[in-house]
């Protein structure tokens, strides 16, 4: 199989980048986006050209190292694949894509396809956690917990980190990934006593961190690899509202 | 050298409350005078430094990866085991510590089992009110299963994404001391060598994976959390980054190696399709539950699965082992699959394939409840495959993904180098010479949570550590070394790239030190690693400088390690005749085809010295008092 690649080159943070065309033909439909990059770079390094940076670790879909946008799209075509996990059955031979790397003020290029998500991790610093300390905690079937609200929690909890919502948002909001957390949380009875500190701590760092502002545009949930539902984002904005309006009182 | 254990004296019942409190404590105003290291941010290393940061230490926590978040305990799937007996099924700390060393086919140190069986249950509620969403039954209470060899349902689960669940707990708790200030992190960032001053663990050289810049870090004690080894076969389930440089930069600075060459071989991943293949999909062990594993009785039965009527199938293990059935062992599924693939009667364009099939599980519980069960990895499945395994069976092979060897630790956790501890898959300590399914979380968390807190504390409180800086002759020597190693691979002006020397390390231990192991194969193993070794030195090319982000870079060394842990691997290998657990020794088996052990002379845990040219074992003899060794039977 083979595909023409257009690639984002860019040696460094402070570097111009430009597009770059390559061909690949030693390619096989059964390969993911990654090893199709994988086979190149070889070919890349013995004709002695630099390969191309890209992020990924598990390559199993749950690590949240990888992603680009391809064609426009966070992670490409299929829905609630990371491009690990993207095979190239669902391209035609000799198919012309354009890869790029997450574009968002708070996620600065580090070299072609590798974006810096460290704005992710202090915003869960600021207060994606419960405040325990080891061996504080009292029986684990203390608290009952409704099945459903286990289940909800899940389905937000299910986050893997990947910055795709950003990349994705016309505004490049994080309200998807901040929301998440905040509803993963929030809906459990461990999460009440910080829920209000939560909530203002962590939207006012997401602010900091010069992401955009959510218009309700959804974007983000239809890229999003763990098919994150945009209902976080409404309990996002509940909290913050309910939070901003307990601490005047 | 002498290997003191220091196990504890006493009833295994009271031990771990009897060395807790002979332990010597610092005081809580001096927690914060000491500078403490953790290298990796899993569920061992983010978990500890959580704790200690919790306790008052300061902490420097290092990940090669963008965030602690994305270590790869994240990608366990099936569950972690507590002896918590909710389920009332006849569960309890010696139960699961029973089960354990037997698991562990007697090569485990059983008072350090017996702590991990009675830790588990702390664990769960630590994890539980972090906000960790188990699953939970309808009335609100945890919900349990049953998991790989266990006869009681002991193991909670989060979905399919358990180890990502906790993970993210730890990881939560580990932001949170983050922003109170207590632990530095130092993501990106990878740890190449140990520094020991006066015969202590004083710090490590690091190397920034952006800038190229390489540090010293100044400690007064070091905790490896660096995971395991796996990827010495290029081919594993592990994550593309996990390595072994951290500990094997440890070993060669003095701490004693164990057992290398136990390595677990995971009975249910997705088959290999190609040469270009980069990594090995696990699909969670939980399927056996449901699934039957089967292939065809002729050889060469092309036929589609479902075209092949009952009476052409065999359900080897149900077959086989009657009372365990799809539930034995992972070392006893992936030897079995892997045997009848040699009779032929694999499945899969390569023939290396068993089929796993849901059909008479569909038609009694119904599809809802199968996709309720497992829907993630069906869809995963689906994903990588194009197979719709709801209505054809899935095609699974073994594939290594953990590894019980690591480096040597006492009861306390620490190596052969004082100052030096190990948590997690990187030591060698719980597991023996097979994991259970559902254990690794459980050790990991155990080491991180409950364990190193106390035991590190003592040697705090034990030891008087002279002042030392990064200007120290022996951080000078170690920055040097590093440096010039780098130097060393951008110079060499070769021709074959790192992954191409990777995969052929790869199939090399895969073929002579994998599933099953003779002495002839791994004698000519270490002869042939020795040469790809010395021609990896010569021929491979990286490009680009060290002051930029160089992944190729990264890997070379990364590699070079695995060079010479592959040899170390076949050496014990070879000197371990018995079989026992993973390692698989073809000379030694029952007339029936299972593994013997020879407890008489093997009964002891082989920890390894470097020296130059040749290493020297050492041994740990292993006693058992409470669980007598037997041949483990699953008929």
């Amino acid at each position: 199989m083979r595909l023409v690649l257009n690639i984002w080159r860019q040696p460094a943070s402070k570097a111009p980048g430009k597009m770059v065309r390559y061909e690949s033909a030693n390619l096989n439909p059964d390969m993911s986006m990654l090893e199709a990059l994988d086979v190149l770079n070889e070919e890349l390094i013995l004709k002695g050209d630099s390969p191309i940076a890209f992020e990924h670790d598990c390559r199993e879909g749950i690590c949240g190292s990888c992603g680009f946008v391809i064609d426009g799209i966070a992670h490409g075509p299929i829905p609630k694949t990371t491009v690990c996990q993207l095979t190239l059955r669902h391209f035609e031979d000799g198919e012309e894509l354009y890869l790029e790397p997450w574009r968002s003020r708070a996620f600065p290029v580090l070299r072609d396809l590798m974006v810096d998500r460290a704005a992710f991790d202090r915003i869960i610093a600021a207060g994606g956690y419960v405040s325990v300390a080891a061996g504080s905690a009292p029986d684990g079937n203390t608290i009952p917990i409704k099945k459903e609200d286990s289940d909800r929690a899940m389905d937000a909890a299910a986050c893997i980190g990947c910055g795709a919502c950003v990349a994705a948002c016309p505004n490049a909001s994080a309200s998807l990934f901040v929301g998440a957390k905040i509803s993963h949380l929030g809906l459990l009875p461990q999460g009440q006593p910080e829920r209000d500190k939560r909530s203002l701590s962590m939207v006012s760092q997401m602010q900091r961190e010069g992401f955009g502002q959510c218009t309700n545009i959804g974007e983000c949930e239809a890229v999003c690899p763990k098919g994150i539902h945009l209902d976080v984002i409404a309990r996002m904005n509940h909290d913050f509202i309910h939070a901003n309006w307990n601490s005047r009182s | 050298m002498q290997l003191d254990a220091k196990i504890p004296s006493g009833p295994i019942e009271k031990a771990w409350d009897k060395a807790k409190f002979e332990m010597k404590l610092v005081n809580p105003a001096n927690k914060r005078k000491h500078q403490i290291i953790v290298v990796g941010s899993g569920l061992a290393g983010g978990s500890a430094a959580a704790t200690l940061a919790e306790l008052g230490y300061n902490v420097k926590c290092f990940c090669f990866q963008d965030s602690p978040r994305r270590a790869h305990s994240i990608a366990a799937q099936g569950g972690i085991n507590a002896a918590k007996n909710y389920q009332n099924d006849g569960d309890s700390i010696y139960r699961l510590f029973y089960d354990t060393v037997k698991g562990g086919d007697f090569r485990a140190r059983e008072t350090n089992v017996y702590r991990l069986a009675q830790v588990s249950v702390d664990i769960i509620d630590q994890c539980v009110a972090q906000g960790v969403p188990f699953a939970r039954e309808y009335g609100g209470t945890l919900a349990n299963r049953s998991f790989g060899g266990a006869q009681v349902s002991r193991t909670f689960y989060a979905r399919g994404q358990t180890g990502q669940q906790l993970l993210l707990g730890a990881y939560q708790a580990l932001e949170r001391q983050v922003d109170a200030g207590r632990v530095k992190m130092f993501p990106r960032t990878e740890m190449l060598d140990l520094v020991v001053i006066d015969g202590r663990a004083r710090g490590i050289i690091t190397r920034n994976l952006v800038t190229g810049a390489i540090d010293a870090h100044v400690a007064d004690a070091v905790i490896l959390a660096t995971g395991g080894y796996g990827n010495v076969y290029y081919l594993s389930t592990n994550a593309k980054g996990s390595n072994c440089t951290a500990i094997w930069r440890a070993y060669k600075r003095g701490a004693l190696f164990a057992n290398p060459c136990y390595t677990q071989i995971h009975p249910t991943c997705i088959p290999v399709s190609g040469h270009y293949q980069s990594k090995l999909t696990l699909m969670s062990e939980s399927l056996r539950n449901d699934g039957r594993i089967w292939v065809p009785l002729q050889k060469g039965d092309k036929r589609p699965p479902n075209e092949i009527p009952e009476q052409d199938r065999d359900y080897y293990l149900e077959r086989r082992y009657p009372s365990f059935g799809n539930l034995v062992p992972r070392d006893v599924a992936s030897r079995n699959a892997k045997s009848v693939c040699d009779e032929g009667r694999g499945v899969g364009e390569h023939g290396l394939g068993v089929y796993l099939d849901f059909t008479d599980a569909i038609q009694r519980l119904g599809r809802a409840t199968i996709t309720e069960r497992y829907g993630n990895l069906f869809e995963m499945y689906e994903r990588i495959t194009a197979e719709d395994p709801y209505h054809v069976p899935m095609r699974i092979y073994p594939a290594i993904h953990y590894t019980m060897g690591g480096l040597w630790v006492d009861y306390e956790l620490m190596s052969t180098i004082p100052g030096l501890f190990v948590i997690g898959e990187a030591n060698f300590s719980d597991h023996g010479a097979n994991r259970l399914g559902a254990s690794a979380l459980m050790q990991g968390l155990s080491d991180g949570y409950f364990i190193i807190p106390y035991t590190l504390g003592n040697y705090l409180a034990s030891t008087k550590l002279d002042e030392v800086s990064a200007t120290h002759p022996e951080f000078i020597e170690a920055q040097a070394s590093v440096a010039n190693r780098t130097r060393q691979f951008l110079n060499s002006a070769g021709t074959r790239t790192v992954d191409s020397f990777h995969r052929e390390l790869g199939k090399l231990v895969w073929d002579d030190c994998g599933m099953s192991r003779n002495a002839p194969g791994l004698q000519q193993a270490i002869t042939k690693i020795r040469d790809l070794r010395d021609q990896y030195w010569r021929e491979v090319k990286v490009l680009g400088n060290s002051q930029e982000i160089n992944q190729a870079l990264e890997k070379a060394g990364r590699v070079a390690d695995f060079f010479e842990l592959a040899e170390l691997m076949c050496i014990d290998a070879l000197h371990r005749e018995e079989s026992c657990g993973g390692h698989f020794r073809e000379e030694h088996q029952t007339p029936d085809g299972e593994a013997l052990r020879d407890d008489e002379h093997f009964s002891y845990v082989a920890a390894w010295e470097y020296t130059d040219p040749a290493p020297v074992l050492h041994k740990e003899p292993l006693t058992f008092e409470y669980v007598h060794p037997s041949q483990r039977s699953y008929k």
